[in-house]
């Protein structure tokens, strides 16, 4: 259907229409969170994400200068100025203003208001105010609530607070560097074992091959989940307890079947001359491994890398119940952010930081190795 | 010590050795047990070479028994015991069992790990059959993919945060800051309202239906004996126990179609959806299918185009319409990778954990099989009825282990 003739123009365009909606579908989830990740708290709370780009209708509380301004005019105790100016904000046009928390959008730019026991003040447009009353003012100045309209801004604070404050103790900076800890041996050490496994299970010839293959890709389904208690007690008995070496133990066993599997399927296919020359010319097994076969294997192995740093970074369940103990110095950052959601489930400019945090490596990874991971998913699915 | 350093430490002597073994007992080998010279110079090399693959298979092999295979055993044999007062286990039989199918929550888990089984493999597939095809016809499509794909890459606690996010509610009088909210009070009963919230909705499913329908019908057909060769014993008792739960799920939409119309909706007021019965276990199920979709659409897109162009070109020639080249020639030859990405999927979908655990905890009758175990295993702290539960799960991906052994036997011959 795709080259009928004249056909075409008329569908590409619906085609063209439809991509765009699942692309938008797909991809407005994760813009939501990384704009908000750039708004403060403020403004995520007055208005949808969606609406950053415009600028917002917002209520903001400001106040005027203080009573130990105050200058006596015509018998009445007087402060002015500019509201903005005070809070050193840019000045904005007034579209309401109130005095009270409970109505703050009360009277309109230019009135005067009286608030009762002899106190007057008027706003006006610009932010510019008088403010009068019969008996000496003291202590802070009177608050004021206006409506204006706020232009779209966006800040890198939340970042700022996340990860260079180091008197945050939510912060994410230990967490992050936790998960690389954890996740960066368990990634190279599986590769190892594995490839030298699937170098036997597919260039080797012994009894028992074919069943040990059957056995990896059974074992390939097996839920981890059944592997927990046991495990804890085993590494309880052997004086691992929980830390880093019990998950890099865990992930390492756990990854294991998809390595083999992925790599042995990329070995079986690599050319029988280069090997058999190679075994001619007298190079032993571990030459050939090491010189011929490592070397070419090299897209598997790189697809198996991505597999598994994904994997070991954002998991949560292998680090809750290997490494995380009572003391939480181990934490890594998807636990971190259980906490936050417990703690913090309407701060949304922590959690969606927190969040971006810890999604931005694997999103590098993923735009930069895209090609090895697709390869990898076409080899590593059971066929 | 320092993590990082003891990370980097343990890359070197993790790698190191390793190849340290594999070098030195290749040595071993070679030079001192049978080496390739004297008398016994051709006895010795077969006998080495009998000996080299467990050399190199030994390490992957203890591991992979020590981390997946003995627990399998060892957690079979907890779920059967009892922690004893003061330490030690006795052996209680089938006991856990009985406590842990007595549990509703149990039930809980059970009946909605049945639904995720069902709704998440389903629509990803779908939604990556669609993708798959659209994309693989325009110039961008490549750029799209990457795009419907890009969520793979997300952990299960970062979608749940972004679909917290989209699910947040305000009380009513506020700005609303999830997008499901500011949708919803959009509508207002009006006719922009019955259109998408019963018309849609209604016609979805009847579509839903139709296909399920049409799917329990082809699935019988070779039973009633209508395309000559009937299927095996068991075959056969596969395929009507498959029709029966298509007519079921027919029967189910078709009710669901006339209550969407009945439905009384509760126009301007912000949900909470996650705490909604029932209907909140779809609000879990669409993160898991924005996740799996990618997955599906990169096999099935690879799938499509190996479809040899020969078959397409002659349906064409021959005045197929779009539709029959879809499902007469392509379905067809792409049916094996279906069932891949289906079974894949529903292996991920048993183990779903994280999900559910960030976003509510089984609050809300949301539970699942894997967080209700997790709740026994380490908050109750009752290792039998938890295995038990892993137990339960290691059953419901059996048969799809089995399925893949078979065809990875009947591959390599």
């Amino acid at each position: 259907m795709d080259n009928i003739a004249g056909k075409k123009s008329a569908l590409t365009w619906a085609v063209n229409i439809a991509v765009v909606a699942l692309v938008a579908l797909w991809v407005f989830p994760t813009v939501g969170l990384l704009v908000s990740s750039f708004r403060t708290g403020d403004q995520i709370a007055s208005s949808g994400w969606w609406r950053s780009m415009l600028p917002t209708e917002q209520n903001l509380t400001l106040r005027t200068a203080g009573g130990d301004e105050a200058e006596l005019v015509d018998g009445l105790y007087t402060v002015s100025g500019n509201l903005f100016a005070h809070e050193g904000r840019e000045p904005l046009n007034i579209s309401a203003f109130g005095t009270s928390s409970r109505d703050v959008g009360a009277y309109t730019p230019g009135e005067t208001v009286d608030m009762g026991d002899g106190e007057i003040i008027m706003v006006g447009e610009t932010g510019d105010y008088v403010y009068t009353s019969v008996e000496e003012m003291s202590g802070r100045g009177q608050r004021v609530f206006v409506t204006a309209k706020v232009a779209p801004e966006f800040t890198l604070e939340n970042y700022d607070n996340m990860l260079f404050n180091p008197n945050n103790i939510e912060g994410m900076s230990k967490a992050f560097f936790n998960t690389l800890t954890v996740s960066i041996p368990a990634t190279i050490i599986p590769i190892l074992v594995a490839a030298f496994a699937a170098y036997a299970l597919a260039w080797m010839d012994f009894p028992g091959r074919a069943l040990l293959i059957a056995a990896i890709v059974g074992l390939l389904v097996v839920p981890l989940q059944l592997a927990l208690i046991p495990l804890l007690k085993f590494h309880n008995e052997i004086g691992i307890g929980k830390g880093y070496l019990g998950v890099w133990l865990a992930h390492t066993g756990f990854g294991l079947p998809l390595a083999i599997y992925i790599l042995r399927n990329y070995m079986v296919g690599l050319p029988r001359d280069i090997i058999e020359n190679a075994k001619v010319d007298g190079a032993t097994d571990f030459q050939i491994f090491t010189k011929i076969i490592l070397p070419l294997s090299f897209p598997a192995l790189a697809s198996f890398a991505i597999f598994q740093f994904l994997w070991t970074w954002n998991d949560l369940l292998v680090a809750i119940v290997f490494l995380i103990d009572a003391s939480g110095e181990t934490t890594v950052m998807t636990k971190q952010i259980i906490e936050l959601l417990g703690t913090r489930g309407g701060n949304w400019e922590i959690l969606a930081t927190a969040a971006f945090v810890s999604i931005a490596v694997p999103l590098v990874v993923f735009f930069a190795m895209q090609k090895y991971l697709v390869r990898g998913l076409l080899a590593g699915s059971v066929k | 010590m320092n993590p990082a350093l003891q990370g980097l430490l343990t890359i070197v002597i993790g790698v190191g050795g390793c190849v340290a073994y594999f070098y030195f007992s290749n040595i071993l080998l070679d030079k001192v047990l049978f080496p390739p010279r004297g008398p016994n110079a051709g006895r010795n090399i077969n006998r080495a070479n009998v000996i080299r693959p467990w050399l190199f298979l030994a390490p992957a092999l203890i591991a992979l028994g020590l981390y997946l295979a003995y627990p399998v055993f060892e957690t079979l044999r907890l779920s059967l015991t009892q922690r004893v007062r003061g330490g030690g286990y006795e052996f209680v039989g089938l006991a856990n069992y009985q406590q842990m199918l007595r549990e509703p929550k149990f039930w809980e888990g059970f009946n909605n790990n049945l639904l995720w089984l069902i709704v998440v493999p389903a629509a990803s597939t779908a939604f990556g059959l669609l993708a798959a095809q659209l994309t693989d016809r325009i110039k961008w499509g490549s750029i799209a993919k990457s795009l419907i794909f890009m969520p793979m890459a997300i952990s299960f606690v970062g979608a749940a945060v972004i679909f917290k996010l989209i699910y947040d509610t305000r009380p009513a009088g506020q700005e609303q800051i999830g997008v499901l909210n500011a949708v919803w009070l959009g509508f207002d009963g009006g006719i922009g309202s019955f259109i998408w919230l019963r018309l849609v909705p209604a016609l979805l499913l009847l579509a839903l239906a139709a296909g399920a329908g049409a799917l329990g019908w082809s699935l019988m057909k070779p039973v009633l004996g209508r395309e000559g060769r009937s299927p095996g014993l068991i075959f056969g008792a596969l395929r009507i126990l498959s029709a029966v739960l298509m007519a079921l799920l027919v029967y189910l939409m078709l009710r669901q179609t006339i209550a969407v119309f009945v439905a009384d909706l509760p126009y301007g007021q912000p949900q909470t959806w996650l705490t909604i019965p029932f209907w909140n276990n779809f609000f879990l199920m669409i993160v898991l299918i924005w996740i799996q979709t990618g997955f599906a659409m990169v096999l099935l897109s690879a799938a499509l185009r190996g479809i040899p162009e020969e078959t397409v070109e002659a349906a064409i020639v021959d005045g197929a319409n779009p539709w029959q080249i879809f499902f007469k020639i392509k379905m067809p030859q792409i049916v094996g990778t279906i069932v891949v990405v289906w079974t894949t999927i529903t292996i991920i979908v048993l183990k779903v954990f994280d999900i559910v655990f960030a976003m509510t905890n089984g609050q809300w009758e949301t539970q699942v099989l894997a967080n209700y175990m997790y709740d026994k295993l380490f908050r109750a702290n009752d290792w039998g009825v938890g295995s038990a539960g892993a137990m339960v799960i290691m059953l419901m991906v059996t048969p799809i282990l089995i399925w893949n052994v078979y065809n990875a036997r009947r591959e390599m011959r």
